[in-house]
């Protein structure tokens, strides 16, 4: 496997993060870092995740774990635009599964596939913690778009270039 | 209405202003004056949790465990490092009242933590937020920045001779983190698998270190309860019950939102304030206290004050509060199938009732949910569920039981048709 290097802005970032915690405690801010970089690249590649852990000064495989427990991290590619959508009870009550529907027919792809021209991959999510505002769908893990309805969601589809 | 004045809105109250959020207005309305003075009067650490014991304030992240006996737990003359942590991972179906107090009033929380940090001796502080909401996780932020540069935070604070710093950290999708040592673990930097207790985290806690670990709007509730007086809290609510808290109402009302309430008012006005079972419907059932707690059928819910007590007598939970309404449309397997199937998805691993047998509920609900139920199933079910409860390291194994024990208990009949004709009672 190649060895690859963070950007100046990746790392100048995870030092933020490392600031926060006691000086012998870098591996907390792991969970930054791997955010971080893969906001940056995408998604999170072996040699990527190899990377953060070198730079934190933990054992790769301890980045490995964190990297595959948590679920916003992406192990493979994904499309330029992931859109995560609420499934649950809350969000299903207030009319999630008419959305999903929806993107799944307009896309042309289940949950967890990419469209084939790389545009959009379309994921399941679970709680968001933001129900009462349901249906909810998130944009690249950061962006929270809420009261989803069919028009709004062809609206944000042409938005997302 | 505002801090200065004991209303009912306790976390709430800055959504009546302009700029909500903002430090200007928290500070016009009487916000941070509590940590003044009792950094100026250098308040003695036990008055403090005096106040807060006779606040009957119960930690508003599920449990209820009053909040200032955990306090006491804290070793006091423990001579290294302690912490205190906020749970602002909120993902618990159904709760939503966190985000809105980081989106909000981000300095009432600030003030809370930087007060428990005094009262508990802490070094420093860290807030977990959800990883899907992390805009609230920049905006918190934020808060902290404006907090730092106007000296509520960071080295001698006010002008004492006290340090203590707060800083955001964000979850990355998983719901076990809000189990509280699987946040701790989190925030160590690894995998969030909760750690068998005993030790607890008042003795061993983040780094291995003494820290307590209270829920957002729990912490959020420390400055008024110091401005007001624990006597005036608690007669907000009712006894062993103080205080207003967030109700999070979702699901089939016409106004899904965030209503703070006094502890003990009846279910109906918290339904009339959402406005109501949406239009021409009828209310068929509740889960009142997030995804984990017990179903309850209408006739039993309207019957129920909102308070701990009085949700735990009707044989549920009042939990985080969040309150999800079904109408009659709802098809009770269709509702139970997504739940299990989220506890199944979010089990962390570690213990095998857990891991085995939420995998196995959902199955067992997803082939009934199909038309393909056998007739042994519900028993199964049951028998699946009462192999998990009590036999975890955490509470979610017990969690992920409560629904699917409730549903069948209470919707039997609705399960029953679903095996024996293949399809649902419910809309045909
Ligand atoms: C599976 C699971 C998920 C939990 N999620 C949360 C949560 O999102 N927020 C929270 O405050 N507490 C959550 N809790 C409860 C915490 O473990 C802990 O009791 C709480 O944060 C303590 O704060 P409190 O005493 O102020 O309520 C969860 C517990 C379990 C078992
Ligand atoms: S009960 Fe489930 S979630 Fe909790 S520690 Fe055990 S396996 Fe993990």
């Amino acid at each position: 496997m190649e060895k690859i290097a963070l950007s100046a802005e990746s790392r100048a970032l995870i030092d933020l993060e490392v600031a926060k915690f006691p000086g012998e405690q870098k591996q907390s801010a792991v969970m930054s870092a791997l955010r971080i970089v893969q906001t940056e690249k995408g998604w999170l590649a072996p040699e990527t995740i190899e990377a953060v852990a070198e730079y934190l000064g933990m054992p790769a495989i301890a980045a490995y774990e964190v990297a595959t427990f948590y679920n916003m991290y992406d192990l493979k590619p994904v499309g330029r635009h992931k859109i995560t959508v609420c499934t649950n009870l809350p969000c299903q009550l207030q009319g999630a599964d008419k959305i999903a529907e929806h993107l799944k027919a307009k896309l042309g792809v289940d949950f967890g596939e990419t469209t084939e021209d790389g545009r959009y991959t379309l994921k399941e999510g679970e709680c968001m913690g933001t129900c009462g505002s349901g249906p909810l769908c998130l944009h690249n893990n950061h962006k929270m778009h809420a009261h989803l309805t069919p028009e709004a969601v062809d609206k944000l589809l042409d938005e997302l270039k | 209405m505002s801090l200065l004045s004991p209303s009912i809105k306790v976390c709430s109250w800055t959504q009546e202003h302009d700029n909500p959020a903002s430090l200007e207005t928290y500070v016009a309305n009487g916000g941070y004056e509590a940590l003044k003075k009792i950094l100026a009067e250098k308040t003695p650490a036990e008055q403090i949790v005096e106040q807060v014991k006779i606040s009957a304030l119960r930690g508003r992240g599920g449990a209820g465990f009053p909040t200032g006996l955990k306090w006491s737990f804290m070793p006091r003359n423990f001579q290294g490092d302690k912490y205190i942590v906020c749970n602002t991972d909120e993902g618990e179906p159904g709760t939503f009242k966190d985000r809105d107090i980081i989106e909000f009033n981000p300095h009432q929380l600030i003030e809370g933590m930087v007060i428990a940090g005094y009262t508990l001796g802490a070094k420093a502080g860290y807030n977990y937020i959800h990883g899907e909401i992390f805009e609230l996780y920049e905006s918190w932020e934020r808060a902290l920045g404006e907090a730092r540069r106007a000296g509520y935070l960071g080295k001698n604070i006010l002008g004492s001779d006290w340090d203590f710093d707060l800083h955001a950290f964000h979850g990355y999708g998983a719901y076990i983190c809000g189990e509280e040592t699987a946040l701790l673990e989190s925030i160590e930097g690894k995998k969030g698998q909760p750690r068998f207790k005993p030790p607890f985290p008042a003795s061993y806690g983040l780094y291995g270190k003494p820290t307590t670990i209270n829920n957002t709007e729990t912490l959020a509730s420390i400055p008024w309860i110091m401005r007001h007086g624990g006597q005036a809290f608690l007669e907000l609510g009712k006894p062993n019950n103080g205080g207003a808290k967030l109700f999070s109402v979702s699901g089939h009302v016409n106004k899904p939102g965030n209503y703070e309430i006094a502890l003990g008012t009846p279910f109906g006005e918290l339904l009339e304030m959402a406005g109501g079972v949406r239009d021409g419907h009828k209310l068929k059932a509740v889960i009142p206290g997030g995804s984990s707690a017990p179903v309850l059928p209408a006739d039993i819910m309207m019957d129920c004050t909102l308070d701990f007590d009085s949700i735990a007598k009707a044989g549920s939970m009042l939990g985080s509060g969040a309150v999800i309404v079904m109408d009659e449309t709802v098809c009770m397997v269709r509702a139970l199938e997504r739940l299990a199937y989220f506890y199944f998805e979010e089990s962390c691993g570690q213990c095998t009732p857990c891991r085995e047998g939420t995998g196995w509920m959902y199955r067992v609900i997803h082939r009934i949910e199909n038309g393909q139920g056998r007739p042994g199933d519900l028993d199964l079910l049951m028998d699946v569920g009462t192999n998990i409860a009590g036999r975890t390291i955490c509470a979610l194994g017990d969690a992920a039981v409560g629904p699917v024990h409730s549903f069948i208990k209470h919707f039997r009949k609705e399960f029953e048709y679903h095996i024996e004709h293949k399809k649902c009672l419910v809309g045909g």
